[in-house]
């Protein structure tokens, strides 16, 4: 298990109380700020590895920086905490943004993202619960964080915890059954304590979503399933804040933050083939220039 | 001791089962039941007019059902996921794999009426398999109970183990075969007969046939060691090569597939053994979908019966 980085927990913490008292312009500066480091690393960490998943990376990186920075109720410095809100990346394969997200918070130190899917590095392809602090759970086949989040958000019902939990899905992912075993059951069980949010990038990795198994119209389905549907640009801060604020109608809430896959990067951007394709040296410096 | 085994009074485990998880529900309040519409077949009702909020039933969806147990348990509960043991296991392998096994969500997963027990509903309601695809998952615990005593055992020691574990959980009648005083440790075959000319490794309901062929064996002047295996993971090795070593001879029998069980694995063992020790293995099992017919007309068509084991072990022992 990594150990946690006293002083980026710190430095976090500072920055989380700025946030809590901060207008919302400011807000939004300090989430884009955080958003941009983590760019940041994910071009770095893949480049470096030569391996990765860069545009769902990119794509999600809006909504893990706006849920870590300004939302999940945490401790970084005692990530078992039994209160804490959950957090579960079912599209695990997104791992270099939580990766690079959970460093920023403080959960381990940042120089580890050097290590990224090097020989015996505890930041595998796909997250892992027993050597990263801030997993909660092991993904990477899809279709399985929803269900375990129904489970979590069952649990802080029976404990009375309070405790909130967050599924951020790929919507291509929405393809998999089990995802609607649990939409069926979160809303059966008036779970108004999980969000689940779909990084609507349109793209999977051989073709766009609509063109492979169309999820259209995923809002009324979504509707129909029994969750209140909150619809949103996933690119905009102040939006996601306020999807991500808890339910108001006793329902679960499943929130379609409508995304570019590739965010940031110009010739990454909503490009299928850059699904898992790794920049280049040169690619890599022009991305990072972009994302200066 | 012959009269009284194939004699005796026979029992479905799933009586002790509900009984046991009542009872340690009653003093701790982190246990819960998950199923799949499946409270009157997992023999959960009395739990569920009990603890009417502690039992999930997620209908029939036991991909979910299991990915609900480990967020339960990633959350401080006890979840006992209960389901029929095939759709369990085949269903839901992935989850038991990622979310169960390789996360170590400390999940009890309870496979109802494994093997045959559901006899003429047909290889689709067979749990056959359970053992060998599990075998394959590293940090998970199965056990196999013999008889209530052992059923009560086994559920008491996954709620104090800090790992995983999947308890098949037995719906065909068997007698008692554990005496009442008899241990239950983790990765440890049970000793039930000792012997010098032969050691039957037997789980789950053909650890009774194995105790009727030891004494039938007895009858002939052959001396049979009976192991109780208890735990199919993690595996004996110290009773599998003892038994190598000193009896010359083994049998395996269980309701399964040999293709990755209980004789499987004791092979593994015993074909890596010093010269001398690389002893006559026989395993008996099923390797086919079956036929129609009851539980008990299939074991026998599996050559699964006492007789079948003294016919093994002779062979074994070069009698035959």
């Amino acid at each position: 298990m990594l150990d946690s980085d006293v002083a980026r927990i710190a430095s976090w913490r500072s920055t989380r109380d700025e946030f809590d008292s901060a207008p919302a312009k400011r807000r939004a500066e300090i989430l884009a700020d955080r958003a941009r480091e983590t760019r940041r690393s994910i071009v770095r960490m893949i480049a470096a590895a030569g391996q990765g998943h860069i545009g769902g990376d990119l794509s999600v990186t809006d909504i893990l920086t706006t849920l870590f920075a300004g939302v999940l109720r945490i401790d970084p410095s005692n990530p078992d905490w039994a209160g804490r809100d959950r957090f579960i990346l079912s599209k695990g394969h997104c791992a270099a943004a939580l990766y690079s997200t959970l460093a920023h918070t403080g959960y381990f130190a940042e120089s580890e993202l050097d290590t990224f899917m090097q020989p015996l590095s505890a930041l595998n392809g796909h997250p892992n619960r027993n050597k990263i602090p801030g997993v909660e759970t092991n993904t990477g086949p899809l279709g399985h964080g929803m269900p375990v989040g129904v489970g979590t958000a069952i649990a802080a019902k029976l404990t009375k915890s309070g405790a909130r939990t967050f599924v951020v899905l790929g919507d291509g992912e929405m393809q998999e059954g089990s995802n609607w075993e649990a939409l069926m059951a979160g809303a059966h069980q008036k779970l108004d304590n999980l969000t689940i949010v779909v990084d609507r990038n349109r793209l999977q990795q051989g073709a766009r979503t609509e063109d492979t198994n169309g999820l259209d119209p995923l809002d009324e389905k979504l509707a129909s399933f029994g969750w209140e549907v909150r619809e949103i640009d996933g690119h905009d801060y102040l939006a996601l804040l306020d999807a991500f604020s808890p339910s108001t109608t006793g329902k679960p809430v499943a929130v379609i933050a409508n995304t570019l896959k590739g965010k940031g990067v110009s010739f990454i951007e909503d490009r299928v083939e850059w699904h898992h394709k790794v920049p280049s040296a040169e690619q890599a410096q022009t991305a990072l220039e972009e994302l200066a | 001791m012959t009269a009284a085994i194939t004699e005796a009074p026979v029992y479905d485990n799933r009586i002790a089962f509900a009984e046991e998880l009542i009872e340690l529900a009653r003093t701790d309040e982190r246990i819960v039941a998950v199923c799949n519409d499946s409270v009157g077949s997992s023999n959960l009702t009395g739990f569920r007019d009990l603890y009417p909020d502690r039992l999930i039933n997620v209908g029939i969806a036991e991909q979910d059902m299991v990915g609900i147990g480990a967020g339960l348990a990633s959350a401080g509960m006890i979840p006992f996921v209960c389901a029929a043991a095939p759709f369990l296991t085949g269903r839901s392998l992935e989850q038991v794999k990622a979310d169960v096994a390789y996360s170590q969500h400390n999940v009890i997963l309870c496979g109802m009426s494994p093997g045959m027990a559901y006899g003429e509903l047909g290889p689709t309601h067979h749990s056959v398999e359970d053992l060998s695809w599990l075998r394959a998952l590293p940090g998970l615990d199965i056990v196999v109970p013999a008889d209530r005593l052992q059923t009560r055992q086994a559920i008491r020691a996954a709620v104090e183990s800090p790992r995983p574990s999947f308890i098949r959980v037995g719906r065909h009648k068997v007698p008692d075969v554990m005496p009442d005083d008899a241990p239950f440790e983790r990765g440890r075959f049970g000793a039930i007969r000792d012997g010098n000319d032969v050691t039957i490794i037997a789980t789950g309901t053909l650890v009774s046939r194995a105790i009727a062929a030891a004494d039938a064996l007895a009858a002939e002047g052959v001396s049979a060691r009976v192991l109780n295996a208890a735990y199919i993971a993690p595996l004996d090795v110290t009773a599998i090569t003892d038994a190598a070593r000193q009896t010359g001879a083994i049998v395996t029998a269980e309701e399964a597939n040999i293709a990755g069980g209980l004789g499987a694995a004791v092979a593994s063992i015993v074909s890596q053994l010093e010269d001398g020790a690389r002893v006559p293995l026989r395993i008996l099992g099923l390797a086919e979908f079956a036929p129609t017919g009851s539980t008990d007309f299939l074991l026998e068509y599996f050559g699964l019966t006492a007789g079948d084991i003294v016919r093994a072990a002779k062979e074994a022992t070069g009698r035959v």
